[in-house]
């Protein structure tokens, strides 16, 4: 693969410089998520239940972008992410309506992991190309959910050939003590700045599963694991040089196998989330792509868990507003306009004169879009993460920085 | 000082790769707190012997003692755990981490990660002079910088032993100063170094003991106090060496290629090259001497057409063709033999007949108009497979399964078909058997005597010294001296190699 | 010589024999764990097909193969269209407008639609391609992002453009005289082999012409094998990037034709995807090479239908032939690499034994 060409000064990513300064970004986000919902009158861009609809969609993402920041790390591209998910989702299903919801995950966990099995074999013992056998784990991973879906479920209560509907999921939050309502009264007063504040807070303590939160703690958990401790340093080193790390005694293998097989979990994980949170149950082509997604997000996040959770959430955002009002829609436009002319000013500032023209017509060209416009069609709120991602991509690969040997076949004795 | 128990014995030692012996019968002794030097030619077998003693390859015959205990080494880290460390030719570092991550990678039980390793890291630092921050990332680093952090990753796991691949080839000469300074600290700390080269008069200063490997085992052992470079050199190479020889001058007085003023800037405005210019007549050679990677591959790639200069001009057989793409300067008559030839050389996963085929994918006898001739690129490859003795089971083998030589052997026949004005040759000896070599000495010389224009590019000072008929130096990608191969001596070309010296 | 001709070709055959055997044993593992009996499965499945299945097999084969032809000729060059789908996509929803548009009459509309739908699938991955080359991005992750911007994007224009009958949406109705029946080679019930089908025999012998027998080819295979050596041989890489990347569009640009002015005359429910999946899958099965594709293709599709009879008389659920493929797909890719590891150590032991070994260092 060749998504980005590192440079021997390469600065910092733009995710990367920007989460620096992440408190500051947020202020600034917030105040001017908050401007545009009071110039446009559209208080749904940021309500309560928008921000629980983000929140949901961002969760499986998340965790296919985790899963393949995991892989990745250690050299591994896993785009069999969207299979381990799919597995993952029938896991959750089979194992919550026998067992109970949190049973049910460490189901999904599983079966993820089975497909994260299938990839490490394929991929570390045999050197396959790896993204050929995530291609063919992705066709496992459907045809055996489908399968399975159809002969194990079928006879379930409330079980069709291709869903299992009325789970239990995992405990839920309906609502935190004084918190919530007061967070709730304070977002609709629609004052500036607060109110999209206490959204926030609304949102976080407000029916929501308590899934999610064990969903943020395993990111902030494996950038613990995989910056601050020997074992994560042992496992990059796999991904960076595993030609160093093999001279230095580090079990390459086995640090890859691990690594993919945690990969194919969290994926097996976001799967379950999509099953018992998302909706109630399992249904046939209940991923719709999200895998590939969650690989885009964690690029977009120059492969950093900060910046995968950046890259998750706007993907999850954009999601999850096609399902609500057209008019927050609508709003978006003028927040994506502001937030290109804001970089078009960053990139002036700093002097790269040309990226900061094409973010400026960008802007420009949003803007007028947002003025001449009254609605905007929901298609291409759906479509905005794609296009989003290869602009990225296309602006900012360069400056990308993944792993060395990512994708790179390694066999046992070939260093030195 | 030397204690009564060597730090390590090798006896018998034999390692054999399908196809290829690459070690028999090798036999070494290291004694206790001396710097032992391992010598021998490219392709002598070194590197394979420091790998089985490193514990990254396993030997096929023979015994290893440490410390006069034997011991079976399954991996580094079983070299690791007694006392053994080695320091790659190819730095063993990852550009994206941090010199502390670097340096306690597979060592973090002994430390930790945090701020007991980095203090180790300066205790080591300061004690040897090495000038390590724990916490810049490796890509900021030099070559002489990555190469003390090499050794120190050595010592922080309390390496005794300590191996050195060829430490010097990429140094300048104030940088192999500093090293020796540090090794010499080193073996009065107590520590056993272990020192490959082929440079004999770096191995004269700095070895208490010399062993010389030719040709896959060792053929003897020196004193460095009574050996000259002669005696060493002849251990070396044996008594078969070819000479490169070229005979009488067959230069004419017509330019083929000439460059002027060619100056190539990467990406951020560094040169690669700076203002080369140059003139090979037909009948010519001329060499190129430098340490690797100051512009060789670079000046290659600019007349290739696969970098087009910054600036300059280059004219072949008085055409300007400055910008030409390297398909077109190839039908134009250029000949190339890469310096890797699996990279840049060869399909190796495609038979010989197919090979023949590439590079000169719009020549007869391989295509007639656009369509492929099969048959006709066959029987080309049989002529060379016969011509240049490529010794192969039939020209339906594929690339990889020949050996070294013989698919050099195959590149030289291809780029030599066609009659090209203009042989473009990197290191075209480069890890072939002598045979082989002097095969390939030959082929250059007779196009020579035939009128052909030939850049030659290499390593091997006496290779160029032979063949050559002007030698050009170059040092960060300038020339910096013009020699004439008859007068010149190995020891000039390497002064002003290493800028000590210009002419 | 003709011995090692011949080791080779056995060789080749041993890892997709090998992928057959595991594919089958895991399949039956899989449906006699969930309490199934394997037996009645593998006698449905190697039952006689009816005509009915055969009409359909035939037609199936000719679309995944076109679909295979595609993303074969990115993989020969080392380049992963992923975005065959989004391709034929974007190709099949042109093609279907222009023709029901009825700007022309006739075969002409059909032809004219044709080279709509291989330029359209073309210049779609050509931005891929594009992007590629100037920016460096990753072809897996654009064509990936293409696919789902080419779903929402045709969910989009034929909702806006098209014709609304009930629930359901589709384009223009293309005139009689301008659809290519086929021809009906049992009864009438049971359907008609579609004429455009023959495109996929163009482009299966096209690909094996242009692959083998021409100098770009050639250039194609030698930049798959080696970016460096195809470099130095004189390919300029970044035109050949584009160059593969839109030819591999435009072959996928034809996928869906044949059913399109075969049966379906419109875009709309009754479109097919999962072909471009389906195609890469026996890309890969095949080994890019044309005749391992074919055998790809009839396989596939031969048991896709088949598992329509499965429905009848046993109660295991068609679906079980979506794991027999992916796992065909993977066992096929473990085993060629097994074989390759294999050929390469006996190939060398085969020169060492030929030439009196050379002493030297491998560095």
């Amino acid at each position: 693969m060749s998504t980005s060409t590192t440079t021997k000064n390469a600065s910092p990513g733009l995710v990367q410089r920007l989460t620096k300064n992440w408190f500051y970004l947020t202020l600034v986000g917030i105040a001017v998520v908050s401007l545009v919902r009071i110039v446009t009158d559209t208080n749904d861009l940021d309500s309560a239940g928008t921000l629980r609809a983000a929140i949901i969609s961002t969760c499986p993402i998340l965790m296919a972008a985790l899963g393949g920041l995991w892989a990745e790390r250690a050299g591994v591209v896993n785009i069999g992410l969207e299979g381990q998910m799919i597995l993952g989702t029938w896991g959750a299903a089979f194992f919550t309506y026998h067992y109970g919801p949190w049973v049910g995950i460490l189901g999904a966990a599983l079966l993820g992991m089975i497909g994260g099995l299938l990839h490490a074999v394929a991929t570390v013992t045999f050197g396959v190309d790896h993204i050929v056998s995530g291609v063919a784990i992705n066709l496992i991973g459907a045809g055996a959910a489908t399968y399975l879906a159809e002969a194990v479920f079928s006879d379930y209560e409330g079980g069709g050939p291709r869903q299992l509907i009325g789970l239990d999921p995992p405990t839920i939050i309906t609502k935190t003590p004084v918190i919530s309502e007061a967070a709730l009264d304070l977002a609709d007063k629609h004052w500036f700045f607060v109110s999209d504040v206490a959204s926030v807070v609304a949102a976080l303590t407000t029916n929501i599963s308590t899934l999610t939160f064990i969903i943020f703690g395993l990111v902030v958990a494996s950038a613990w694991i995989l910056w601050r401790t020997s074992f994560g340093l042992r496992l990059r080193s796999c991904g960076e040089n595993p030609q160093a790390a093999e001279t230095l005694g580090v079990n390459v293998y086995l640090y890859k196998y691990i690594a993919v097989l945690v990969s194919g979990a969290l994926a097996g994980i976001g799967g379950g989330f999509l099953a018992l949170v998302s909706s109630s149950g399992y249904g046939a082509g209940q991923t719709g792509g999200r895998g590939y997604i969650g690989l885009a997000a964690m690029i977009f996040g120059n492969w950093r868990p900060g910046g995968l959770l950046m890259g998750a959430l706007t993907f999850g955002y954009t999601d999850s507003l096609r399902l609500r009002d057209t008019d927050a829609v609508h709003a978006l436009l003028l927040l994506v306009a502001l937030a290109l002319l804001l970089i078009a000013a960053l990139r002036a500032v700093r002097g790269q004169i040309n990226g900061a023209i094409v973010m400026g017509v960008a802007g420009a060209l949003v803007l007028a879009w947002f003025l001449l416009t009254d609605s905007v069609p929901r298609e291409f709120t759906v479509m905005t993460p794609y296009v989003t991602t290869l602009f990225v991509l296309a602006l900012g690969a360069q400056r990308l920085r993944m792993p060395a040997a990512d994708g790179q076949q390694y066999r046992k004795g070939s260093a030195g | 000082m030397p204690s009564e128990v060597d730090a390590v014995r090798l006896r018998g030692i034999g390692k054999r790769f399908p196809g290829v012996i690459a070690n028999h019968d090798v036999d070494v002794t290291i004694r206790s707190g001396t710097v032992h030097a391992l010598i021998g030619e490219n392709g002598a077998g070194k590197s394979t012997l420091m790998k089985i003693l490193y514990g990254v390859q396993k030997p096929d015959d023979g015994t290893i003692e440490i410390n006069g205990n034997e011991v079976v080494l399954k991996s580094p880290t079983d070299a690791i755990d007694n006392g053994v460390g080695m320091v790659f030719q190819h730095f063993m570092l990852a550009d994206n981490l941090t010199v502390l991550e670097n340096m306690v990678l597979g060592a973090e039980k002994l430390h930790g990660i945090g701020d007991n390793a980095r203090a180790e890291i300066r205790r080591i630092s300061d004690r040897f002079g090495f000038e390590l921050e724990p916490d810049v990332l490796v890509e900021r680093l030099g070559v002489a910088a990555r190469q003390r952090l090499e050794i120190a990753k050595v010592l922080y796991r309390g390496a005794k032993i300590i191996i050195l691949d060829e430490p010097t080839a990429v140094l300048v000469p104030q940088e192999v100063d500093a090293l020796f300074a540090n090794l010499r600290e080193l073996r009065s700390a107590g520590n056993s170094v272990l020192f490959i080269s082929h440079k004999l008069d770096e191995v004269l200063a700095i070895a208490d003991d010399i062993t010389v490997m030719r040709r896959g085992t060792t053929v003897g052992t020196a004193d460095p106090k009574t050996a000259t470079k002669h005696e060493l050199a002849e251990l070396m190479v044996g008594s078969e060496l070819p000479s490169p020889e070229t005979g009488e001058s067959t230069v004419t007085d017509v330019v083929e290629l000439e460059l002027h003023d060619v100056t190539l800037t990467d990406e951020f405005g560094r040169n690669l090259l700076s203002d080369i210019s140059l003139a090979i007549h037909r009948g010519e050679i001329l060499g190129i001497a430098g340490v690797e990677g100051n512009g060789q591959s670079e000046l290659v790639e600019a007349i290739m057409g696969m970098h087009i200069p910054t600036s300059g001009r280059i004219t072949l057989s008085g055409e300007d063709v400055t910008r030409w793409h390297t398909r077109k300067l190839r039908e134009a008559g250029i000949g190339y033999i890469p310096e890797d030839r699996h990279r840049h050389g060869l399909l190796l996963d495609s038979p010989l007949w197919e090979n023949r085929i590439l590079g000169h994918q719009t020549e007869a006898p391989n295509v007639k108009g656009p369509w492929i001739n099969r048959s006709g690129a066959r029987k080309d490859t049989t002529r060379i497979v016969e011509e240049y003795d490529v010794r192969a089971p039939g020209i339906d083998t594929l690339a990889r399964a020949l050996s070294g030589g013989n698919q050099q052997k195959l590149i030289v026949g291809r780029e030599m078909s066609g009659d090209p004005k203009l042989l473009i040759a990197s290191h075209p000896t480069r890890g072939v058997d002598v045979g082989a070599q002097a095969a390939i000495w030959g082929h250059i010389k007779r196009a020579r005597k035939a009128g052909l224009a030939v850049l030659l590019i290499s390593a091997d000072l006496d290779e160029l010294i032979g063949l050559s008929d002007t030698i050009q130096v170059i040092l960060r990608g300038r020339f910096v001296g013009t020699f004439e191969p008859s007068t010149v001596t190995p020891q000039d070309l390497g002064a002003a190699m290493t800028g000590g010296q210009t002419v | 010589m003709n011995s090692v001709r011949l080791r080779r070709v056995g060789m080749a055959l041993l890892a997709p024999a090998i992928a057959i055997v595991v594919s089958v044993l895991v399949t039956t593992i899989v449906i006699a764990a969930v309490g199934s009996s394997p037996g009645d499965f593998w006698s449905a499945m190697f039952s006689d097909p009816s005509p009915r299945l055969r009409v359909n097999i035939i037609n199936q084969t000719a679309m995944i193969y076109t679909a295979a032809v595609a993303a074969a000729i990115g993989f020969r060059m080392g380049l992963f269209n992923i975005g065959i789908e989004g391709q034929y996509l974007m190709a099949s929803f042109a093609a279907a407008s222009f023709a029901g548009a009825a700007y022309l009459g006739g075969f002409l509309n059909v032809a004219v639609s044709i080279i709509i739908a291989v330029a359209v699938g073309a210049a779609w991955a050509g931005i891929a391609g594009i992007l590629r080359t100037t920016r460096g991005v990753s072809e897996v992750i654009s064509t990936i992002m293409l696919n789902a911007i080419a779903v929402t994007l045709v969910g989009y224009l034929v909702d806006r453009h098209g014709v609304h009958e009930g629930n359901s949406v589709h384009t223009k109705t293309i005139k009689s005289g301008s659809m290519v029946k086929g021809f009906t080679p049992y009864e009438p019930r049971d359907g008609q082999v579609w004429a455009l089908s023959i495109l996929a025999v163009l482009v299966g012998v096209g690909f094996w012409v242009l692959l083998n027998k021409t100098r770009f080819g050639f250039d194609l295979r030698a930049s798959g094998q080696s970016q460096s050596a195809a470099l130095a041989s004189g390919v300029n890489p970044k035109r050949m990037i584009v160059i593969a990347m839109m030819l591999s569009g435009g072959v996928a640009g034809l996928v869906w034709l044949p059913a399109l002015f075969g049966d379906a005359g419109s875009y709309g429910t009754s479109y097919q995807s999962q072909l471009g999946f389906l195609g890469i899958a026996v890309a890969l099965l095949g080994r890019n090479r044309p005749l391992g594709m074919l055998f790809g293709a009839v396989l596939f599709a031969f048991l896709s239908a088949q598992s329509n009879t499965l429905t009848f008389g046993t109660d295991v659920s068609p679906s079980i032939v979506q794991i027999t493929q992916g796992v065909a797909v993977l066992a096929v890719v473990v085993a060629y690499e097994v074989v390759r590891r294999w050929r390469t150590r006996l190939e060398r032991r085969v020169v060492a034994d030929e030439v009196p070994a050379a002493t030297e260092a491998t560095a």
